[in-house]
């Protein structure tokens, strides 16, 4: 219930403030944004497997976030920013995929 | 490890509310992201190999639509050209009509040129001598010839002697001769009066010749214009005609 609520209020926050991405935030918010999904799916396969438990989702979504606006920063300073974060969007979709693959076999046992 | 149930609880429900900002954290971040305050055309986001992929392209595009600003340019230049300016093509053609006119004696004349005036009390000048006359100023570059005010030369006129005078073109002229002639005063006189030349021959026949320079000729006889009853305008050289 509360995630869920969270979520509401994040997006109507949101669609209500509306602000500018800072410059500096511009090239990160991307990729954090699917580091973090990663993280809500992965967290989503743990509740399905009864095993969810809250510290290891927030530590695992906060240190997501941070490793992958990590690499794109390192990728930006040695100049192969895109390709790295090109790199980074693929393994975690690839991530993204196998988790919504558990949850959908757990869930349709199929 | 067994754990006291109040504290379990209460770090359930911290744990929960973290879980919840988090994602609340996530939602709003997306939502900004991908919200419609989100400008497409900011280009700060774009790395530095996608602005010059883009760059490329822009120039690629300009570069075509400056050769189809060209292509259209010349185009509508050639359909220009290609129309006859009515107001230029009238001008031209009222311009060589006037020329015409003044040529073949249809219209009356004005501008610089001589006065010969040939007192002849004995009638020793005859068409012949008036017909010199004429060709000397002719070639002196006179542009329109009266004779007596009366009798204007232009290309088909013809020169008779006839009982009391002569004949020009039709009109009989009789002395004092006066040929007026419009063309540049100085040449014409020159023409007329060297040594030997025309002037002379009127003097040695006994008569008496004068000529001035007159600042402005007014000619107001016109030649009798006769519709060609032969000759046609050839279509084939007209348009070759210089």
């Amino acid at each position: 219930m509360i995630p869920v609520a969270g979520l509401l209020t994040g997006i109507a926050l949101g669609l209500y403030l509306q602000p500018d991405v800072p410059l500096w935030l511009q090239p990160y918010l991307p990729i954090a944004i699917v580091a973090a999904l990663d993280a809500v799916v992965g967290g989503a396969r743990a509740l399905g497997e009864r095993r969810f438990d809250d510290r290891v989702f927030v530590i695992s979504f906060v240190s997501n976030v941070v490793i992958a606006a990590l690499i794109v920063f390192l990728g930006d300073q040695l100049g192969v920013g895109s390709q790295l974060s090109t790199g980074v969007v693929v393994v975690l979709g690839i991530r993204i995929f196998a988790n919504a693959a558990a949850i959908r076999r757990q869930i349709f046992h199929a | 490890m067994p754990e006291p149930e109040g504290r379990r609880r209460r770090e359930s429900v911290r744990g929960r509310l973290a879980v919840g900002a988090l994602i609340g954290l996530l939602g709003f971040a997306a939502t900004v992201q991908i919200g419609p305050g989100r400008d497409d055309d900011d280009f700060a986001s774009l790395r530095g190999v996608e602005l010059v992929e883009l760059l490329r392209s822009v120039d690629a595009a300009n570069d075509r639509l400056a050769q189809q600003v060209d292509e259209l340019t010349r185009t509508r230049d050639e359909l220009l050209a290609s129309r006859d300016d009515p107001d230029e093509a009238r001008r031209q053609a009222e311009l060589s009509a006037d020329q015409l006119a003044i040529v073949t004696g249809s219209v009356g004349a004005r501008g610089p040129g001589v006065r010969l005036r040939i007192n002849d009390p004995d009638r020793q000048v005859d068409a012949g001598l008036l017909l010199d006359v004429v060709e000397e100023l002719r070639s002196a570059g006179a542009e329109a010839i009266v004779i007596n005010g009366t009798a204007r030369v232009v290309a088909q006129t013809y020169f008779l002697d006839d009982d009391g005078g002569v004949r020009v073109g039709g009109r009989e002229v009789v002395a004092p001769y006066v040929v007026e002639a419009i063309g540049d005063p100085q040449t014409m006189t020159d023409a007329l009066e060297f040594r030997g030349g025309v002037l002379e021959r009127i003097s040695s026949r006994g008569a008496t010749a004068s000529v001035t320079a007159v600042e402005s000729v007014s000619i107001t006889a016109l030649a009798d214009v006769r519709s060609p009853e032969y000759a046609r305008p050839d279509p084939r050289q007209d348009a070759s005609a210089p």
